[in-house]
């Protein structure tokens, strides 16, 4: 069963849908409680940063969620669900985010001004050269091809302070992280749900991981 | 590299489609489901429905339209027309789909896109701009703002008016010119150019597409960061993926 968590942050049924058809049994998460029994949790998320961290305290998810990753639980950050993994963002300066992962958030800031904010639309994502194939074979990439087109829409984006927690990364104007992995950790700048068979297939390795 | 946009624009009525995909291939060339999966299936990058249902009661019809489109297309979908409230997004966004489109609401409320993107994000909320030139000298040109489907003047400049829809949270404007729309002979270029230029967030590009240059044209010297079309989908005259490969030639980033 895979906990889809639902802080009240945007539309999850996009997200708990495209999980569904590619196989899994998904169940709503809106309170601590809800996470009981699940062995996988997605949190996905559109938003912003303080509003978020505010609505997951209120709802006890968490401590909820660090406790289940800390048990070791797959856990999968979607989006605004990527980074509220990280300890701060620009976009909430003072909140203090999930802290699974050490490193920040930061704006998207162009002197070019063809380069329009939000970053939104298709765009590829690059496999960092430490991912040999043979170790994405165990990750949700799986399969994936170097290079492919996914979905995003984001003002902001993550900064690893360990770089070698970096899945993938994609170009706008920076080359930034768009991935990102820790044992059984994985957060996704762009949108799965909304990415086609790219995106599906992603889906289903997370759903197949064990 | 982030690729432009090529976005098909299916009108909606009663929750069925009005102006659809030609017929051919389709068992039901009224079902937004079908219509979405074809287009998805030749490689659309979005879709946009326009809901052009005139009653608030078969509302309730485009609820269900949304519905069954998210559970079956993994691709961003966008729905504009007769969106006036707080709860008439939190409903649409609710059912599905990832953006809604505003227009005659942002006008007579501004502070409603202000309230919309601070409530549900900046991604979500597309203003809806229909523009129509209302001054050409040799020096300078000036497009104005109508709202109700095209038929009220409002006085309001366009590019003013994009500016200050940015400034209230607007996540990405919907431009249609109304002098080119339904010609057939192109974009707006000037308009399209003068609003991209006028603000930092994507600008879609609608409104008199009748070939693959004009798509071109707008993605180009419009400045646009998206182009949507619906004839020249509906009656085959292209076919998304051809259109792309077309770009993908000239050189336009897109997604093949």
């Amino acid at each position: 069963m895979i906990a889809v968590i639902d802080y009240g942050m945007g539309n999850i049924r996009s997200v708990q849908k495209a999980l569904e058809v590619s196989g899994a049994r998904t169940k709503i998460a809106s309170y601590a409680e809800d996470l009981a029994g699940c062995e996988k949790i997605v949190l996905p998320g559109v938003g912003a940063f303080g509003d978020a961290m505010k609505e997951l305290r209120r709802r006890g998810l968490e401590r909820a969620i660090r406790a289940a990753i800390a048990e070791g639980r797959l856990f999968l950050g979607l989006c605004l669900g990527l980074q509220i993994l990280f300890e701060e963002s620009e976009e909430a300066p003072g909140v203090k985010g999930l802290s699974v992962l050490k490193g920040s958030v930061k704006k998207f800031r162009f002197s070019d001004n063809t380069l329009k904010v939000p970053h939104m639309g298709w765009n590829n994502i690059t496999f960092k050269d430490h991912n040999s194939k043979t170790r994405l074979k165990k990750t949700i990439l799986d399969g994936i091809k170097d290079g492919s087109y996914v979905y995003f829409v984001h003002s902001y984006y993550v900064k690893p302070a360990d770089r070698t927690l970096t899945l993938t990364t994609t170009n706008y104007g920076v080359d930034f992280v768009s991935g990102v992995h820790k044992d059984n950790v994985y957060g996704l700048q762009f949108h799965p749900e909304k990415s086609q068979s790219v995106g599906l297939s992603i889906l289903k390795n997370f759903i197949g991981l064990k | 590299m982030l690729t432009k946009r090529i976005i098909p624009c299916l009108d909606i009525k009663d929750g069925r489609v009005v102006k659809g995909v030609n017929f051919i291939n389709l068992k039901d060339a009224g079902d937004p489901v079908q219509n979405a999966a074809f287009y998805d299936s030749q490689g659309a990058d979005e879709i946009v429905f326009l809901d052009i249902t005139a009653s608030y009661e078969k509302r309730k019809t485009t609820l269900e339209l949304v519905r069954n489109v998210a559970e079956t297309i993994f691709l961003p979908f966008t729905v504009g027309g007769g969106i006036r409230t707080i709860e008439d997004i939190r409903a649409l966004l609710n059912a599905g789909c990832d953006k809604v489109s505003i227009n005659t609401a942002a006008v007579k409320d501004p502070l409603f896109v202000k309230k919309a993107s601070s409530r549900f994000g900046s991604q979500c909320i597309v203003v809806a701009i229909d523009a129509k030139c209302t001054l050409k000298t040799r020096t300078s040109q000036r497009w104005e703002v109508f709202i109700n489907g095209g038929r009220t003047a409002t006085g309001i400049d366009a590019l003013i008016w994009a500016r200050r829809m940015e400034r209230f949270g607007a996540g990405e404007i919907l431009l249609t010119s109304m002098d080119y729309d339904g010609t057939k002979e192109g974009y707006d270029i000037e308009l399209t150019r003068r609003v991209s230029e006028s603000v930092r967030i994507p600008v879609i590009a609608s409104g008199g597409a009748g070939n693959l240059d004009h798509l071109y044209d707008a993605l180009t010297e419009g400045k646009a960061d998206a182009v949507l079309a619906a004839s020249i989908f509906h009656f085959r005259q292209y076919s998304v993926n051809e259109a792309k490969r077309y770009l993908k030639k000239k050189n336009v980033a897109v997604r093949l």
